[in-house]
């Protein structure tokens, strides 16, 4: 997948840093770090700009490319910011064939923004992501970490209204 | 003693449709009642029958609650629990026969399906070891250590015929016994949780419901091989089963049952978790592997085979959760008693997600052998709504499309690839006929395309070209020969690939070009699509006798593309319509439809 590279200038706290250094440290020396490392990175920054990056190859003693590698390889690594809400449409076969692609249609038309991108003001941004194994509720997007199952495209505004605040 | 258990399912599906607040209102109602030491509530793995979730059971009797509401709990609190009145009602209707009610294994989903993998999914509360070791928990690591050789266990596993539940099929025992024989300082058993298959959610469940068994199954693994340290490679889109999971080994390391000198014996292992992050081709041995050390989960040649060389260059086995949830049965009951179940080549159960176009979606785990009719129409209920059977589709992005007239075919590893699919993991989507194949083998394309690491040629530049011919097709601007372009290069692309992923990739498209191929003919020859999805294929048409020329269609149409005049039938220019739609939504009369 071509990912989005952000362009939304970098702005991390001091205190994000000492706990991105915390967590380097505790790996430094265990074997395939780059992983976990980049994982919790993404957990203090919300995505993993290539300061960040930078950072943890630095601290843990690899090229930068290889981290660079790591973080393009993997789907759930996010190089540009995500929005307070994230939405994500599930493109699993079960959903798909229950609808769920009219799904992400109706929210790019409701939002203004594609798949992997984020809203100007920061609110939401729109994920298609792989099964999340919630099949039975098919088709089913999350917002954060609720889940709304069984939709059809006409309840997405309705859903979208509920976060807009 | 408790002299009611409520069971509420605390898988996925069912904390999706809210099963938390149902438990915390159970309890909530019960503890106003002054009940807890008479009524206990407990979280559970998967029932299975995900459809009708929030699913509830209470015990001793049997009820099964369907579809629950948060509303419905002080209902059910105070007649069922209190006064002993099951609420009929708020049942799942198939146990309410009449007056009676009957217990689960009479309903068509249940009765059909032998539940090994399984066995503890919904019926144990995983995050308390000693549940599980009230179900013979941990006695089949404590038999291995103490009464057989690391060389019985492998034999036993041989004898089962046990293949692995991952896609491939290949014999689990074969796998041990080749990492056995290998001599080395240090050894390693993996276990692939990475379930990238999309619609298949079985490995899941088995982590959610029952994470114990596969720690035990590992042990036992690392005890046949001479290994001492385990890794589960487990997705990060799980997070109830990450959590179980690390619940499990650090109540196993509590109780003795992971760590030095297990059981007193000095065998010695410990489990590590490994958190995936989204990538389809660590499902392949080699690649799961390489990212477990850190690295982009690119796949490397074989041989060396894993069980040679394959974690930091060391012997490594690498086996499916739904593998490991066997192992501990096999070695309980003996090897005879699994290969009496199942077909001649294909011992056991499997278990299949079934989803997409049918009644029951959910979890059913079924001997082999066992048709392909018996699951979608008697379990699974059939296709919902009156509408007809089209396809199943099993294997994921790696397996093909199973058209009606195999349904009978009974289900194995060699069966399926006789028919130009797979076992895969087991997910099994249903098709009916407003599903277009074409679209369907390109659902699947857009997926490998996505999900190829980009290392070997065929796979990387192959499935985008194969992708582009489909996108070609459902465009409109498809030719016959195209149809026979497409299937010179699936052979291509199959037989040059360098791992499982590219290998299988083409499966949808020659599996709906070889069962399909009239619905292919009809977008390239008659720029039609049967089932009305690909939209740059469908024309807009105005039902003369429904039309009263209001003219609002007319008026909306950012083409100009309607003419008519006041209360006589419009009519729709087809080449200069962009078929956006906006005429079918303002006529109110429904006389324009897209086919």
């Amino acid at each position: 997948m071509q990912k989005k590279i952000s362009s939304i200038p970098f702005s991390g706290t001091p205190e994000q840093e000492a706990k991105l250094k915390e967590v380097i440290s505790n790996h430094k020396d265990d074997p395939g770090a780059v992983m976990p490392v980049l994982q919790q990175a993404q957990d203090i920054y919300g995505y993993l700009p290539i300061e960040v990056q930078t950072m943890i190859a630095e601290g843990l003693n690899v090229p930068l490319e290889e981290v660079y590698g790591v973080s393009t390889f993997y789907s759930q690594f996010a190089l540009s910011p995500k929005g307070k809400y994230n939405i994500s449409v599930c493109l699993g076969t079960a959903c798909y064939v229950k609808g769920s692609g009219l799904l992400l249609d109706e929210l790019t038309k409701e939002l203004g923004i594609g798949a992997e991108e984020c809203t100007l003001d920061g609110q939401f941004s729109l994920t298609a992501c792989r099964c999340i194994g919630a099949c039975g509720l098919a088709p089913v997007l999350t917002v954060n970490d609720d889940v709304y199952g069984r939709l059809v495209p006409e309840q997405i505004a309705g859903i979208i209204e509920k976060y807009r605040a | 003693m408790y002299r009611s258990n409520v069971l509420v399912c605390g898988g996925t599906g069912c904390t999706s449709s809210n099963s938390q607040a149902i438990i915390a209102k159970l309890r909530e109602e019960i503890a106003a009642r002054g009940l807890e030491e008479e009524i206990n509530v407990v979280q559970t793995g998967c029932f299975g029958l995900c459809a009708l979730g929030p699913i509830m059971i209470v015990y001793p009797e049997g009820s099964f609650y369907s579809k629950v509401e948060v509303e419905d709990i002080p209902e059910i609190v105070e007649e069922h629990l209190v006064k002993g009145n099951v609420v009929k009602r708020l049942l799942y209707q198939e146990t309410v026969k009449g007056d009676e009610v009957v217990g689960l294994n009479e309903t068509a989903f249940y009765s059909k399906q032998q539940r090994l993998a399984l066995r503890n999914c919904g019926v144990i509360n995983p995050e308390r070891i000693d549940e599980y070791i009230a179900m013979d928990g941990y006695s089949a690591l404590a038999k291995v250590l103490t009464e057989m050789k690391p060389e019985d266990v492998v034999n036993e596993i041989l004898e089962s015929g046990l293949r692995g539940r991952g896609g491939g099929g290949f014999p689990t025992g074969r796998k041990w016994s080749f990492a056995a024989a290998q001599k080395s300082d240090e050894k390693y058993v993996c276990c692939n949780a990475d379930e990238g298959d999309p619609g298949a959610f079985m490995d899941r469940s088995v982590l959610e419901g029952d994470p114990h068994a596969v720690l035990e199954a590992m042990a036992i693994a690392g005890y046949a091989i001479g290994a001492s340290q385990g890794y589960i490679y487990v997705r990060a889109e799980y997070p109830i089963a990450v959590k179980r999971l690390q619940i499990a080994i650090d109540q196993a390391h509590e109780y003795g049952l992971l760590g030095d000198n297990i059981f007193g014996t000095g065998f010695k292992f410990d489990i590590q978790l490994r958190l995936g992050a989204g990538a389809f081709v660590c499902g392949e041995e080699t690649a799961l592997i390489t990212s477990i050390e850190g690295n982009r989960g690119e796949p490397r040649p074989r041989p060396p085979f894993p069980a040679v060389k394959g974690l930091y260059q060391k012997p490594t086995i690498l086996n499916n959760v739904e593998t490991y949830a066997n192992i501990c049965q096999i070695i309980l009951n003996g090897a005879k008693w699994f290969s009496s179940i199942g077909t001649e080549k294909s011992k056991g159960t499997k278990v299949f997600a079934l989803g997409g176009k049918i009644e029951h979606t959910g979890l059913v785990e079924v001997p082999m052998g066992t048709t392909l009719r018996e699951i979608v129409e008697e379990i699974g209920g059939g296709v919902p709504d009156g509408k007809k059977f089209k396809a199943a589709q099993t294997g994921g992005p790696s397996g093909g499309c199973i058209p009606a007239d195999h349904l009978d075919v009974p289900i194995d590893y060699d069966n399926l690839i006789a028919i130009g699919s797979m076992m895969g993991s087991g997910g099994l989507i249903v098709m009916d006929e407003t599903t277009c194949m074409v679209d369907i083998a390109k659902f699947f394309l857009e997926f490998t395309v996505d999900e190829s690491c980009g290392k070997c040629t065929p796979c990387r530049i192959g499935t985008k070209r194969l992708l582009e011919m489909l996108e070609q097709i459902t465009n409109g601007n498809g030719t016959l020969e195209l149809l026979d372009e497409m299937e010179k290069l699936c052979y291509y692309i199959k037989d040059n690939a360098l791992c499982g992923l590219g290998q299988t990739a083409p499966n949808p498209v020659l599996s709906t070009l070889k069962f399909f191929r009239d619905e292919y003919v009809a977008h390239v020859v008659d720029k039609k699509c049967p089932a009305g999805v690909c939209k740059a294929l469908l024309t807009l048409s105005i039902d003369p006798d429904k039309c009263k020329g209001c003219t609002m269609c007319a008026r909306v149409c950012p083409a100009g593309a309607i003419s008519g005049t006041v209360k006589n039938p419009h009519t729709i220019d087809t080449t200069k319509c962009v078929k956006c739609g906006a005429c079918i939504e303002k006529c109110k009369f429904g006389a324009i439809s897209k086919k």
